[in-house]
């Protein structure tokens, strides 16, 4: 035993196993995440069943897909206020998700297993996912066009199949001229308005001056108002047309609701589906997820807008970090005196990444947003006050707040790597008649860009994660415009954003409806994760192929 | 004892040690006066005098911690990178002291090439290694830059084995074909000085019998100053050789009175192994 000890070979095994659980649970969170997250895209099948307790005198038919099932006590039941058979030590109870929330507010309910019937699996019932009011699981009856039903049963189903795909084609068209069209005409209308105001102040005009501009600006208004108007009516048209088709459904429960086609998002029968199929429903819906914009207090509809932020606002806070990290990197390392002073400022940029992350958040709402952003306003952007333009939580301040909270992860790392440079480089270069700053960009720099990569890699993964700092300075729930967009000057700083990590935290447990929410918790959690990966992984080849570039051997 | 008073009793002392040296006939290149070395408070070079003439080799000898390369590293000023280090004295380059307050360093860092004990060429490839002092001076014309890195690897011995992979990282090159790389990039900017600091001490026999010949072809257009180890090597390539002692210069003489009939117990002691 004692031989057993001096050998080593428990420690090889401590280590080992240290690895082996550090892997499980990297492995098992991921896995987690992407089970959850990427089932939920997967059609479920619809099941029907009757359900009659105790209590009730009529049977009532249920209709919905099968969340989760658990396994309860009877006692935990009872006194949780249920009824629960007698004789019962043990219940099951599933958890059905059954839509038509605009018919009945419980969209999630509890049914124990034993006060249902045999589960029923329609082929023609019918799953709608809708602009509002969640999915709806029922039948197709009718088939309406203008208010009169035009087919019938199963008639009906194929009328509206080979409707949909126009129908989908109209919404996108009426999407596209509310965001993209009618969203540039707004944003023109708000520059004139601040300009109009800008002219009524400008004292250096004369009155028959500004009189002039105001008319110019006028006529220029007019012509946008016309051009709003064209396109309201276009859109109207556009609607009226949508607005022709509807089909009628019936409920399990014999409930009749007619549903506009142009408020239906997608349309699946899950029972009546081919693997083939539901794999091509699945690969859609997660596409129209990764593509789309949210609905419904985020809890449907896709996180477009958010990975765009999240994307945008890691690769803004990287053309900042960056230089700044590396020339005082570079300072520190090559150039300060090596002395107390130098000893504490270093002492104190390691510190700085021990400060909790809500502290920055403070920091850029003071100093960026208020400070900063307020005195912009007053200099720049005067017209448009009191409403701010750089005086309140955006892009910007968000990215700047990030590119503080990882400095000291690029310093150091940047550090590192000029210290890694040794001396017997240096000297060959400064022997050939360089000078010392000829040396560091000639050679140092470059030769230690690597190490600068490593830096960059730990900033966006720590940035790319950060969620906390970001609501106080830049990232909203729901933002109306994306920084980037059509219009002059195309990146707009000064805007809200949102977040993938802070999306994760509204649906999760903002949202009003945390059930409907949850699948999406895990799915923009994958979404965040695989985000991650791809920007660190993009960082990673990049620092190899200048690895690659400058290899040295490691003395 | 006065500054004066020391300085006449190092001259007389040098003279001593200069006995078996006749320069008459050599241009003289390098000039050290009453070189005096401190780091801090520890006096390493206790006031040298020598005189190095032009197109020759000059070896200096001595055992370890002796100052030789101290000495060599204040010809091109590189011991102005340390801190705590202090000269007193002059050096003089064709005349001019390299420790005027108005010498510009790294152009006498360009005249006065350095070679290093461990071969250091940069994480770069061949070409842009020999390329890197003609880049420095702002040359970037492609042809010009073609024509010095050839003539450059190839006076240094090294083009044959080198010019299918100019542009391969120098990292795959053997120590002695660093080394030679090392001595082509020094000799790319056309200095009037080689400094070379050991620079057969990390290599192999045979590495090292191919940079022998290689100062010696290179002594034509080059006046050569060598720091070595190796006594062998000082009597097979050197002109002139100086043994040095504890910060001093103990005996200055051509290389083959110095190694037959030296002048000094001390040198006698060292060539011949009784000590060091």
């Amino acid at each position: 035993m004692n031989r057993w000890f001096k050998s080593g070979t428990p420690w090889i095994w401590l280590n080992a196993g240290a690895v082996a659980a550090s892997l499980v649970m990297v492995f098992g969170l991921i896995l987690m995440i992407a089970v959850n997250g990427l089932s939920f895209f997967w059609p479920s099948e619809v099941i029907e069943f009757e359900y009659q307790t105790e209590q009730d005198a009529e049977p009532r038919r249920i209709m919905g897909e099968l969340q989760r099932s658990e396994t309860m006590t009877a006692q935990a039941m009872r006194d949780a206020g249920f009824t629960v058979p007698e004789g019962q030590d043990i219940v099951v109870r599933h958890l059905i998700k059954r839509g038509n929330r605009d018919l009945d507010s419980r969209d999630f309910q509890w049914y124990l297993a034993d006060f249902m019937s045999e589960w029923e699996r329609p082929r023609d019932a019918v799953v709608l996912e809708r602009l509002q009011w969640g999915d709806f699981f029922g039948y197709i009856r009718e088939y309406q066009e203008d208010g009169e039903t035009v087919a019938e049963g199963a008639a009906a189903r194929t009328a509206f199949e080979e409707r949909m795909p126009q129908t989908r084609e109209l919404v996108q068209q009426i999407q596209r001229i509310e965001r993209i069209e009618i969203g540039r005409v707004n944003f023109e209308l708000e520059r004139l308005r601040i300009a109009q105001r800008g002219v009524e102040r400008a004292d250096e005009l004369s009155l028959e001056e500004r009189g002039q501009r105001q008319e110019e600006l006028e006529a220029e208004r007019e012509g946008l108002d016309a051009r709003y108007a064209e396109l309201e009516a276009e859109r109207n048209a556009l609607r009226e047309e949508l607005a022709r088709f509807a089909i009628v459904l019936e409920t399990a429960d014999g409930e009749h609701s007619t549903i506009p086609l142009s408020r239906i998002v997608n349309a699946w029968w899950p029972n009546d589906m081919s693997v083939p199929a539901k794999l091509r429903h699945y690969v859609g819906s997660f596409w129209d997820f990764m593509t789309g914009y949210p609905r419904e207090a985020n809890t449907e509809g896709g996180i477009l807008p958010a990975i765009f932020g999240t994307v945008l606002m890691v690769i803004l806070m990287s053309i900042v970090v960056t230089p700044f990290g590396v020339l005082a990197a570079i300072y520190l390392r090559e150039y300060a005196k090596q002395g107390p002073l130098v000893r504490t400022i270093r002492i104190s940029v390691n510190n700085l990444a021990g400060v909790p992350s809500i502290v920055f958040g403070v920091f850029g709402l003071g100093f960026f947003v208020y400070l900063i952003g307020g005195n912009i306003d007053q200099i720049f952007f005067r017209d448009a006050l009191p409403s701010p333009t750089f005086g309140s939580p955006a892009i910007i301040w968000a990215s700047l707040t990030l590119a503080l909270l990882t400095l000291p992860v690029v310093i150091v790392s940047t550090e590192e790597g000029l210290t890694r440079i040794g001396a017997s480089i240096r000297h060959g270069s400064l022997a050939l008649g360089a000078t010392k700053a000829e040396t560091l960009w000639r050679l140092i720099v470059p030769l230690s860009a690597p190490a600068m990569m490593t830096g960059l890699i730990l900033a966006v993964a720590r940035a790319a994660g950060e969620v906390a700092p970001l609501m106080l300075v830049g990232v909203v729930k729901l933002a109306p415009t994306l920084p980037l967009d059509g219009n002059f000057p195309y990146l707009h700083l000064d805007r809200a954003f949102m977040h993938l990590g802070f999306h994760i935290f509204d649906v999760g447990f903002q949202s009003p409806n945390v059930e409907a929410g949850r699948p999406l918790v895990y799915a923009t959690a994958l979404v965040l994760v695989m985000l991650i990966i791809v920007l660190n992984l993009t960082a990673i080849s990049i620092r190899n192929y200048l690895r690659e570039k400058y290899r040295a051997d490691s003395d | 004892m006065s500054d004066s008073q020391t300085h006449s009793i190092n001259v007389a002392q040098s003279t001593q040690a200069h006995r078996g040296l006749n320069l008459d006939r050599e241009d003289i290149c390098l000039t050290a006066e009453d070189l005096k070395l401190y780091y801090g408070e520890d006096q390493a070079l206790k006031g040298l005098d020598i005189r190095i003439p032009k197109n020759r080799i000059t070896a200096f000898i001595g055992p370890s911690g002796c100052g030789k390369s101290t000495f060599l590293r204040c010809f091109n000023r590189m011991n102005d990178l340390i801190d705590a280090a202090r000269i007193e004295g002059t050096i003089r380059l064709d005349g001019e002291n390299i420790y005027d307050k108005a010498v510009d360093v790294p152009e006498l860092r360009r005249r006065v090439g350095m070679v290093f004990q461990k071969p250091n060429p940069f994480p770069k490839s061949i070409y842009e290694n020999v390329a890197y002092g003609l880049r420095l001076q702002g040359v970037n014309n492609r042809r010009r830059l073609d024509e010095v890195v050839e003539k450059s690897l190839k006076r240094a011995a090294l083009w044959d084995e080198v010019k299918d992979r100019l542009h391969e990282n120098a990292f795959g090159l053997s120590g002695g074909q660093q080394q030679r790389l090392v001595i082509a990039r020094a000799i790319a900017i056309d200095p009037e000085v080689l400094l070379l600091d050991e620079p057969c001490s990390a290599l192999d026999p045979l590495a090292t019998l191919k940079i022998e010949e290689l100062m010696i072809e290179l002594k034509k257009d080059y006046t050569l100053v060598i720091v070595t180890h190796n006594m062998q090597q000082a009597a097979r390539v050197s002109d002139y050789t100086a043994f040095m002692y504890m910060g001093e210069l103990i005996e200055y003489a051509d290389t083959d009175t110095l190694f037959t009939s030296p002048a000094k117990k001390q040198t006698e002691d060292y060539i011949t192994g009784r000590f060091g």
